[in-house]
């Protein structure tokens, strides 16, 4: 890293994450004056051009790549036609412990006197709330699942390779293709499809404005400029915003540069979850990195360069915070842009080469909360390639995770898509499978698989307040079998995933036609052919997904209760719940009992692992292929984010010992410290589970550095790896920190603030991370070999 | 299979008993007696009750279940003689938190095998398998062949780790069903070895010659034992020894760690060396450049 990047990297490390009114203000005048006057493409367009048109520009000292979302580096917009914050949320993000956000006394005047009047009533999510029904509002409060789309815009999605050979102007020309071809006549669907296409065209030029206005600041800045050296980088930038977005990228900064403003564009258009991802960015690049090294216009040394100012225009880019905040559901900084590395090419070939190497050196050496990596490992990869990988691993940042290249193909072509889709695409957020460039894939929320369970033996009663959540399907006492409990436990899952559905329809259409996304449009195939929105099923793949969490806890749950309720029959089920019901107080033998003597899930031992199977295949079964209000399909992935913590605290105590309030089991990891087989054991259970039937899991392994030492250790995990991935497995991330290290960060923050660690398939802060949620990292289990 | 062997663990992901990710299986009983032993557990020929003391909660369930009244009052520990105990497993199946516990299966060659095939996938990845170990597990001579032999006809590579002592003609019996020994040297000073191990190095040294003319593959291992055996004068010695029998391929210095202490505790035996400390890494670099010297590789750890 030279004298430059160090000092990009300082700036962004320090720079104090804070938010900014201006989006607001400039959307609110914007929808003040035109408001009525336009379809809903066409004003999004419009009110983006707005902002293209007007926002404060930031060009830093030292930058090679330009454009910031907000006005500097970390602040962070506000997206109140979606949702609006209120004076209190504001107030809480500036002053919360962890996580927190400057809010400058003028932002909540203006938020105070024009944003918050104009925009209550007004703002998607409230409108969304006013139309989903009250069944779910109390599911949702229960902390039976969460809802994404309640206050982010479905974005979630990964640009393809397009943009390297394309400029927006090739894609005017297709728009204005597409225009040409509707037929008024014969298509009902015309009318709509002119607006949604208007828009897109519009989108395109608002991005050009961008860029145009920064060449000109950067033209403005090079006049003043003593610096000679300065001077030429300013007016390489200048070139190369007046050649992108507009044409296809020349060289090796140009596509940077072009990505970036592409990047900048989603996210600032709607606030998306997990912001946009570059997708296989070493196979993107290769062509420039070869044609500038041939040429002499690029050495290594200057592209190591470019992509390091690149890293740090990401990590500029803290997530926007959400409204109604509290500790539970507001952990983290990181908006989730993920760089996928290595993988197959389209024909099926190893896509790993020399950039994909450079970039594995830069997460290591900028080790920067964001961009997220990964690499995807096939067949096909080069073992160096996994070594490489594996030694940045060993430092302990949590990234790259590790993806199974060829699952993630089978898993896509299941779901229909082509083969070569398939492999062009890869994986984003945490650990989510999709079409780079040509799918809508949305997440909907996670689903407190434990919950269920809790009603269940509750009759469909929450015992946290007495209300009547669920079905009735029995009293503990009635239940004469196993069987019957489950079957039950079945009953109470459709009834909630059925719920959870019903509301995602009219969240999705509700998208649909208020809220579509032009720009992005642009970006994703086939909308331009479909004349369709992302928000509204253009996209050439379209795929919801619920996000299951807690497999491991509810696995071992229902094993101790068929182990002592109903082949030991050493209590009663209604005993057993009332011992959970007054969380285990006076009856810590029985816990223990629990704890130690069930079978338990993460032990390559079938009498829980079935029950796993089961319930995943269930799960399966209720989703899987059902139609989305897009015309896409659900789907299942297991991952939890950060949500087991929150479920876990609107949990009571459950039969697998676990305490009222305590995370469930994170991922499709086992209850933490269960785990008493070591790591093969866990690989071996995980994979009972048909990971090909999903859109994504995860599997969080511990392991203490020197678990990864020297050649040999490399050598045990790399085959630990690719076990898994030929049993199937879908991705296994590493938290390579000792479980000692991690509570002297607690002890003492100040001195450990850049300890970066694995979550949940993404890295944050260790110090800014909730204690339930350090205390529960710290409780998985620290794998050694022995 | 009718042979049936004396069990006290199999661990999986053994990373540092021979190549790749392993299973060990360590067979019960050993010959030895070596004051710093690691794995006390696996001293006696018997099952033996073992009390993790500081998982026991005192609910007092072994105390009410326990048919000789042997348990101390709050059942952290052994009230009567700890010989009159039967190993019959009472107080261990009421014990809610695993505090007590069974030290030492009878397994059947085919329950060992089941549980070796289970990792057969990560052997595959990895050029890992499986490792007999123990105790000695020449000392269950009859079953080790055995188990040896079901192992390789599932195309299983075997590894066995033997401190040595042990018949001449077990050692070469199973010798063709393995392929790659890790051979312990604890000492090549005669007075020592008598003195820490209860035993004389010369049948094992002469054993290792034996072997060392009908087998293609072994490891030296030596426990680096601070103020026992980490003179410079050990490791030239052990590295002459290396060097003068092709079939070794390393020598593996492995340093002492103090985790046995607390085992010992667990399974009633007095405290071995309490007072030592581990090697320094420094102390270990130049023993290994010691070995080096007389042209054998060596490593640290495995």
């Amino acid at each position: 890293m030279n004298e430059r990047t160090q000092r990009l990297r300082c700036g962004t490390l320090e720079a104090i994450p804070s938010i900014s009114s201006e989006r607001a203000e400039l959307m609110t005048s914007f929808y003040g004056d035109e408001l009525g006057k336009h379809s809903a493409p066409v004003m999004r367009a419009l009110a983006f051009r707005h902002l293209c048109e007007n926002k404060t520009l930031y060009l830093g000292d030292d930058e090679l790549i330009v454009g910031e979302r907000g006005p500097k580096p970390k602040s962070v917009p506000t997206f109140p036609e979606l949702t609006c914050h209120s004076l209190e949320d504001l107030r809480i993000l500036d002053s919360r412990p962890k996580t927190s956000y400057a809010v400058p006394e003028e932002c909540l005047t203006v938020y105070e006197e024009e944003i918050v009047p104009f925009w209550r009533g007004r703002s998607l999510r409230d409108r969304i709330f006013a139309a989903l029904p009250d069944e779910w509002h109390k599911a949702y409060e229960a902390g039976v699942f969460t809802e994404f789309m309640e206050q982010r815009a479905p974005g979630h999605t990964v640009l393809d390779d397009k943009i390297y050979s394309m400029g927006m102007l090739d894609f005017k020309r297709d728009i204005a293709d597409a225009l040409a071809r509707l037929d008024y006549a014969a298509d009902p669907e015309a009318l709509d499809k002119r607006e949604a296409l208007r828009g897109m065209d519009i989108a395109c030029d608002a991005v050009i404005l961008f860029a145009e206005r920064h060449a000109e600041l950067a033209e403005w800045r090079a006049k003043t400029e003593k610096d000679g050296h300065r001077k030429a980088e300013l007016l390489k930038i200048a070139e190369t915003c007046r050649h992108v977005p507009a044409n296809a990228p020349r060289d090796f900064q140009e596509a940077l540069q072009y990505y970036w403003f592409c990047h900048l564009g989603v996210i600032t258009e709607l606030n998306g979850w997990d912001a946009f991802s570059p997708g296989h960015l070493d196979q993107h690049l290769l062509p420039f990195y070869e044609k500038g090294l041939e040429e002499g216009t690029l050495t290594e040394d200057s592209a190591r360069e470019l992509l390091e100012a690149f890293f740090v225009k990401f990590n500029n880019h803290t997530s926007p915070p959400k409204v109604g905040v509290t500790a539970a559901e507001s952990g983290t900084y990181t908006d989730f842009a993920n760089i996928n590395l290595g993988g197959l090419l389209a024909d099926g070939s190893d896509g790993s080469n020399a950039v994909s190497h450079i970039l594995l050196d830069i997460v290591d050496e900028m080790h920067l909360l964001q961009p997220s990596s990964n690499i995807q490992l096939s067949r096909k990869s080069p073992e160096a390639f996994l070594r490489h990988a594996l030694r940045v691993i060993s430092k302990g940042y949590g990234f790259p995770s590790v993806f199974n290249a060829d699952a993630v193909v089978e898993e896509q072509i299941r779901q229909g898509k082509s083969v070569e889709d398939a492999r062009a695409g890869g994986c984003s957020g945490c650990v989510e499978v999709g079409a780079f460039g040509k799918e809508a894939y949305i997440l909907t929320g996670y689903f407190n698989l434990v919950k269920i369970l809790e009603l269940t033996l509750h009759d469909g009663v929450d015992p946290r307040t007495g209300e009547q959540l669920g079905l009735q399907t029995g009293v503990p006492a009635s239940f004469e079998s196993f069987e019957q409990l489950f079957d039950a436990f079945l009953q109470q899952l459709r009834h909630f995933i059925d719920m959870k559905i019903r509301g995602n329809q009219v969240i999705e259409r509700i998208y649909a036609t208020e809220m579509p996304a032009p720009f992005l449009s642009v970006l994703i195939d086939d909308c331009i052919q479909n004349g369709k929105d992302y928000n509204a099923g253009g996209a050439r793949y379209n795929n919801s997904f619920i996000q299951a969490v807690g497999i491991g806890s509810v696995t071992d749950s229902l094993a101790a209760i068929r182990s002592v309720v109903f082949d030991e029959s050493s209590l009663t089920l209604r005993e057993l719940v009332a011992a959970l019901d007054q969380d285990f107080a006076k009856s810590e033998p029985l816990r223990q009992w629990l704890v130690n003597k069930t079978p338990k899930y993460g032990n390559d031992d079938d009498a829980a692992d079935d029950l796993m199977v089961s319930v995943f295949e269930a799960l399966f079964d209720m989703i899987d292929g059902r139609p989305t209000a897009r015309g896409g399909a659900y789907r299942l992935e297991m991952l939890p984010t950060t949500s087991h913590v929150y479920f876990g605290s609107v949990t009571g105590a459950m039969p697998d010992g676990r305490k009222a309030g305590l995370p469930l089991s994170e991922g499709i990891s086992p209850v933490q410290g269960t785990d008493r087989k070591g790591p093969t054991a866990v690989v071996k259970s995980a994979a009972k589970m048909d990971h090909i039937k999903t859109g994504g899991t995860l599997l969080n392994m511990k392991f203490t550095p020197s678990l990864l030492a020297g050649e040999e250790g490399l050598t045990s995990v790399a085959g630990l790896v690719r076990s898994y991935f030929k049993l199937d497995g879908h991705h296994m991330q590493f938290n390579v920190v000792s479980a000692e290290t991690l509570r002297e960060a607690q002890d003492d923050p100040a001195s450990h603030r850049d300890l970066i660690v694995r979550v949940a398939g993404y890295s944050d802060y260790f110090c800014d991370l909730s204690v339930e949620l350090q205390n529960e990292i710290i409780a998985r289990t620290e794998h050694e070999g022995f | 299979m009718a042979e049936q062997g004396t069990v006290f663990n199999i661990q999986r992901f053994s990373l540092h008993d021979g190549p790749g990710i392993r299973t060990t299986v360590f067979l019960k009983g050993c010959p030895l007696a070596c004051a710093w032993c690691h794995n006390p557990e696996g001293m006696s020929f018997e099952p033996e009750v073992v009390i993790v003391g500081n998982r026991c909660i005192r609910c007092g369930e072994c105390v009410e279940a326990c048919p000789r009244d042997l348990p101390s009052g709050d059942g952290t520990g052994f009230a009567g003689n700890r010989a009159d105990c039967t190993v019959c497993g009472t107080c261990v199946g009421v014990c809610p938190t695993e505090a007590r516990q069974v030290v030492g299966h009878s397994m059947t060659v085919d329950e060992v095998l089941a549980e070796v095939l289970k990792d057969r996938v990560f052997y595959d990845e990895s050029g890992g398998g499986v490792t007999f170990s123990g105790g000695e597990p020449l000392s269950q001579a009859g079953f080790l062949l055995a188990a040896l032999d079901a192992c390789k006809a599932e195309g299983i590579h075997t590894a066995v780790d033997t401190c040595g002592h042990a018949p001449r003609a077990a050692l070469l019996s199973v010798a063709p069903l393995t392929d790659l020994f890790l051979y312990d040297i604890k000492a090549t000073d005669d007075e020592v070895h008598r003195k820490y191990t209860g035993v004389s190095n010369q049948r094992i040294l002469e054993n290792l010659e034996a072997l060392g003319r009908e087998h293609g593959a072994i490891w030296l291992r030596v426990p680096v034992i601070p103020g026992v055996n980490d003179c410079t004068e050990n490791f030239a010695v052990t590295g002459k020894l290396a060097a003068s029998i092709p079939a070794v391929r390393r020598v593996s210095l492995l340093p002492y760690h103090p985790m046995g202490n607390g085992k010992r505790d667990n399974v009633g035996q007095p405290a071995g060396m309490s007072d030592l400390r581990s090697p320094s890494e420094v102390r270990l670099q130049e023993l290994a450049a010691v070995v080096e010297d007389a042209g054998v590789l060596a490593t640290i750890g495995a």
